[in-house]
């Protein structure tokens, strides 16, 4: 498998004249904004991956007339919090990259959903957006940004949940199809994009997109920005090239003890070390949003998983079967096997849940908690039991 | 066209026909449970998960939509395995005290466990870790969130059905759970006690607030004199709970059973339909003609009917402003309630206090509306007790009765007969049907001009319907109606119910008369009839009313020889003193939140 | 319990009387008065025309619109894995000591409540907490009673 070194990039915070890329992007058709998406090789930055070109393809080609861009700003993944930074720093790319989207897709609106955690940032925002709005519309845009707020519900970051909230209801997700290409907010085509995968389209016009493919690896385009946190000597954010093992990862930032990485936050992967040096970063390997947590031979593993799932048994919407009491069963069953109030054997029927909540959840969060379940039961099994 | 094939057999379907749709076409069946045909898809419980070849996940039968090319099995390993955790986890955190429950074989969620979940649960108990406690607030029915699998049907029929949202999904993750505002008693809150909902859960979560117990104490006490009244839609659909298909009329078995059980009189709600008839079609002409030829301004128009409690509680909330324009008519159940410790009493020679009067409706509503502090007109509580439709199912199973052998026997008198007009109300637009059929012949001394009496126009399961009457040649009493022509509308189901009263609230709408019945397909239709129930169930109940009406010998209520009889013998005319204080109330305004 | 007054008239001309309208305005009234009585739910549910125990359903969903009595300053603790390991209990410990309330609890005198919830983003510094919207990171008892001395002044 292709494997690159750990590079440090500086794309995302790199100092650019936005004025610039957005009328370079302005004198471009939608088809040639969304050619260069399609060839820079982006693909969503917010973990599940799907290639932003053709999401931006399929909501150009819907007739409808009304169209939105939306924005996800609801970082709620543990361990993820490179959004807030972005905002904080450069959010004149984010909107710059609504507005390139905008255009390419055929959208006069775009909505931000910021998680309500992270309100305090919003007078500061509001006043860039302003600016952005006089500079855009000066240009020739016609493209507005609205911002609406969540109110701590981790669930909301499913695209589908986070139409719902918007629309006012619970952030419940729904059934797809039909997919938010087609029927997303308010009814209307929407295409959904992460606050970074939106800057890194700016990037792209900015440069061009052989700037961004020529990083990372055939399955794993471009740099990406990391939340480092944990057992670490140096948390905090870093744009690195995808496509390094986890071993490299640990190298740059560990402590020298780590014995596991939990890569893509609580929905994530734990990988131990073990399997640290066969392990890429990256769709080909463990896909993350960006979540990268450490931890050193003083932790038990068994309350990093106890506290993810009390995580979800809390943050599941509730509506669906597998999701609602499969989280429930998981956390009870983990607290009995340690009590020794059943048997260790128990782990293996709840490995077998792990698996139909998997494959019968109704949305991608659902299906995800597996995830975090069996790869930390899978390699730190005498950990939970003893 | 759409071409699938799912479990290797080929399938062309309409665009927007989801799996599930599909696979019934073949008749493969796949187990379904927060599915329910009147509702909207949810998607939620994931029982009704199969297998798409190519995708990664299982995916939902009851909401994903067929497309071309597409390899569906319904019951690979895969399919299997999901189904039955699907299964537990839903009976993990659901009290499963299935000998003692209500719903005890006549559960979805027990027929699921049947087949799929055998043997030792390997879940842990999750009821324990919740403080659940029944809500036993409202007289109509119970709501235990313990019995609770979250399938949301109820919510989905209190909002989608009848447009009152009285309870809602609460919280998220372990702590979701069905809820009224903020958790308050239901008793409290906009709930109609419709029973919709009862109708419509898979479980023992929402069930009637049974009377049996009581009933049967009554029965038993040699002091006490019990009449019982059946209304119009029971005949039609009792024979469900006791293994005949749905439209079938049991109406002389029913009777048969109702004197075996020991009831000391079986009488007729229809005997009170037909004499609601009366007073009502009566108050309809002396508004029209006071409006019409009066000028009076204060006359409130158009009418409202009145027989529905569900109606005049959804009224009462989101409508108080137009509680004028509600016939001042009790229900039949409470007319006859009234008569019974009157009337009846003094022809039977009873001492009222003795007298223990008890319905049988298809309705849950109606136990409230017997709680209702206006319903003493006699003196002491009209209707003592409201059993469901099913609940005297059960009866009849208790005490042992073979229906099915029993022979035919007609009611008893007095306050047992009746027409075909009062049967029909059993039927949304039977009310109007009826009304029109006397009111009518009243105004102009000829049968309304349609054919057989059969007003078709008033008819059908159509959400809201219109009809416009022409009356013309009338009697010399009622010239000022000459040439009028009289505009009524029919709503069934509390959304449609909402549709006319927007319409009216606007000043959209010009109907002098609108009768409306809260349940889908009126009180055949109502939530103390047998479950299940979908449109197809419906429509031979609605099928199995007319055949009723059409067997009737009479089929006008002012034709009801004990009607003719009460009006001579006790109450005067229709709209007299007596009739005022018996058989008329009023209402009053509720919260609208 | 505060008075809700002409508050959700005002904001429901404000953000308007769609269903979309519902979470800005069950959020401004928080940002308000911290928590939503039923008082203010029933107003919003005339307001919106939409039954109450759909704005309560959709109110208790989100964890930062509050339906139980609150203080002025809603004190959330992140509970989520790194502030656990960052020393989050002794953050808790020093709170509870000096406001006298348990996680869960509000003064005698309405001013905090103090709550745990779930990761506010702030993992690289941890422990975090948010005190109303504004969040405090990196913190040590030392640094979290100066910061609560602080509000307790205001």
């Amino acid at each position: 498998m292709e494997q690159k070194a750990l590079t440090k990039v500086g794309l995302i915070f790199e100092k650019i004249d936005p004025q610039e890329v957005l009328q370079k992007a302005y004198k471009m058709t939608s088809n040639e904004i969304i050619q260069a998406m399609l060839d820079s090789g982006l693909k969503g930055r917010g973990g599940a991956g799907f290639p932003t070109g053709l999401k931006w393809k399929y909501t150009a080609a819907e007739k409808e007339p009304d169209k939105y861009i939306v924005c996800n700003a609801d970082e709620g993944e543990p361990g993820t919090f490179k959004d807030r930074e972005i905002l904080e720093k450069v959010s004149v790319k984010v909107h710059g990259g609504m507005a390139i989207a905008g255009k390419a897709i055929g959208a006069k609106k775009g909505i931000v959903y910021l998680r309500g955690e992270y309100r305090y940032m919003l007078p500061q925002i509001m006043i860039e957006l302003s600016a952005f709005h006089k500079m855009i519309h000066d240009i020739g845009f016609d493209f507005n940004i609205e911002y609406r707020m969540g109110s701590g519900a981790y669930i909301c970051g499913e695209e589908s949940a986070l139409f719902e909230s918007i629309e006012g209801k619970r952030g419940e997700p729904r059934n797809k199809p039909p997919y938010p290409t087609v029927s997303g907010v308010f009814g209307k085509p929407t295409s959904i994009n992460n606050v970074e995968t939106l800057v890194s389209a700016m990037m792209i016009i900015n440069h061009d997109a052989q700037k961004f493919s020529q990083y990372g690896t055939k399955d794993s385009r471009g740099s990406k920005v990391f939340s480092v946190s944990g057992d670490t000597p140096t948390p905090g954010i870093f744009e690195l090239e995808l496509g390094m093992t986890v071993q490299q990862f640990v190298n740059e930032f560990g402590d020298g003890d780590t014995k596991a990485v939990q890569v893509g936050g609580a929905s994530g992967f734990c990988v131990p070390r073990k399997k640290f040096a066969e392990t890429i970063i990256g769709f080909e390997g463990v896909p993350t949003g960006g979540s990268m947590k450490l931890f050193n031979s003083s932790r038990s593993m068994y309350n990093v998983l106890h506290n993810y799932l009390d995580f979800f048994t809390e943050e599941s919407c509730g509506q669906c079967t597998p999701c609602r009491v499969g989280c429930q069963q998981l956390l009870k069953g983990i607290e009995k096997v340690k009590k020794h109030e059943v048997k260790s054997t128990y782990l293996t029927e709840l490995t077998k849940l792990a698996d139909s909540m998997k494959i019968a959840a109704k949305c991608g969060l659902g299906q995800s908690v597996g995830n975090a379940f069996k790869s930390i039961v899978g390699n730190f099994r005498e950990e939970i039991i003893y | 066209m759409i071409n699938l094939t799912i479990n290797n057999q080929r399938i062309s379907v309409e665009p927007g026909t989801t799996v599930l749709a599909a696979a019934r076409k073949l008749n493969i069946n796949i187990p379904t449970l927060c599915n329910h045909d009147d509702l909207c898809v949810a998607g939620n419980c994931r029982v009704c998960v199969v297998e798409q070849t190519g995708a990664r996940t299982l995916v939902a039968a009851c909401a994903m939509p067929c497309s071309e090319g597409m390899d569906i099995h319904t019951n690979t390993l895969k399919v299997r395995n999901a189904r039955k955790h699907v299964i537990e986890l839903l009976l993990s955190e659901h009290r499963s005290d299935c000998t003692k429950c209500y719903k005890n074989q006549n559960c979805e969620l027990q027929s699921l466990a049947n087949e799929f979940a055998f043997g030792d649960t390997i879940f842990l108990d999750l009821v324990e870790d919740h403080n659940y406690a029944i809500d036993r607030s409202s007289p109509s029915f119970l709501k235990d969130d313990s019995k609770c699998i979250r399938c949301q049907r109820c919510v989905r029929t209190c909002d989608e059905l009848q447009y009152i949202s009285a309870i809602a999904v609460a919280n998220k993750g372990a702590h979701q759970k069905i809820s009224s505002f903020h958790n308050k008693p239901m008793s409290h809150v906009v709930c109609t006690n419709c029973g919709q909902c009862v109708n419509r859960c898979p479980t023992g979560a929402l069930v009637e607030k049974t009377y049996i117990d009581q009933v049967w104490d009554a029965i038993y006490d040699p002091d006490k004199h019990v009449v019982v009244q059946t209304a119009p839609a029971v005949r039609i659909a009792l024979g469900e709970d006791l293994g005949y298909d749905p439209g079938e009329r049991v109406t002389g078995k029913m009777v048969n059973a109702l004197k075996q059980l020991g009831f000391n009189s079986v009488l007729d709600t229809d005997f009170t339909a037909d004499l609601t008839i009366m007073e009502e079609g009566t108050e309809l002409l002396v508004r029209l003609k006071k409006a019409l030829v009066d000028g009076d301004k204060k006359i409130s128009l158009p009418m409202f009917t009145s027989c529905s409690p569900g109606w005049i509680k959804f009224i009462e909330h989101k409508y108080p402003e137009y509680l004028p324009n509600l016939s001042t008519c009790k229900s039949p159940q409470q007319m006859f309630g009234a008569l019974a410790k009157t009337f009846y009493a003094q022809k039977r020679n009873l001492d009222p206090s003795k007298v223990v009067s008890v319905s049988i409706m298809p309705c849950t509503a109606k136990k409230f509306e017997a709680d209702r502090p206006e319903m003493r007109a006699s003196g002491y509580k009209d209707v003592d007790y409201v059993l469901t439709t099913r609940e005297l199912a059960v009866m009849i199973k208790q005490a042992g009765i073979d229906f099915r052998n029993l022979s035919e026997v007609k009611y008893d008198s007095i306050m047992g007969d009746s027409t075909g007009a009062g049967v029909i109300f059993g039927a949304t637009g039977g009310v109007m049907e009826a009304a029109l059929r006397t009111a009518y012949e009243i105004v102009t001394g000829r049968e309304v001009p349609f054919k057989n009496l059969n007003i078709t126009p008033v008819r059908g399961m159509d959400g809201v319907k219109e009809a416009t009457v022409k009356i013309e040649g009338c009697t010399e009493d009622w010239k000022f109606l000459e040439g009028a022509e009289l505009k009524v509308a029919i709503a069934h189901g509390l959304v449609n119910a909402n549709k006319i009263m927007s319409r009216v609230k606007k000043g959209k709408a010009n109907y002098h008369f609108i009768e409306i019945m809260a349940c889908p397909g009126g009180c055949l239709g109502g939530g103390g009839q047998p479950i299940p129930t979908n449109a197809e169930i419906r429509k031979n109940r609605m099928k199995a009313i007319y055949s009723e009406d059409e067997h009737m010998v009479l089929r006008k209520s002012h034709q009801n020889p004990e009607v003719i009889a009460i009006y001579k013998d006790f109450l005067g005319k229709p709209n007299s003193k007596v009739s005022h204080e018996l058989l008329h109330t009023h209402y009053v305004e509720r919260d609208h939140f | 319990m505060y008075q809700v007054g002409n508050l959700v008239k005002e904001l429901s001309e404000k953000h308007g009387r769609q269903r979309e309208s519902l979470m800005p305005i069950l959020q401004d009234i928080v940002i308000k008065h911290s928590y939503l009585t039923d008082e203010a739910m029933v107003e919003v549910a005339k307001e919106l025309d939409i039954s109450a125990a759909e704005v309560y359903g959709t109110a208790s969903f989100y964890t930062f619109l509050d339906t139980q009595a609150r203080g002025k300053y809603v004190i959330r603790i992140c509970k989520t894995i790194t502030c656990s390991m960052k020393g989050k209990s002794d953050i808790i410990h020093t709170i509870e000591e000096m406001l006298r309330i348990r996680v869960g609890e509000t003064t005698a005198d309405n001013q905090f409540s103090l709550l745990e919830t779930n990761c506010i983003g702030w993992c690289h510094k941890a422990p975090a907490i948010l005190i109303n919207e504004m969040p405090y990171t990196e913190l040590t008892p030392e640094k979290v009673s100066e910061i609560i001395k602080d509000y307790m002044q205001k």
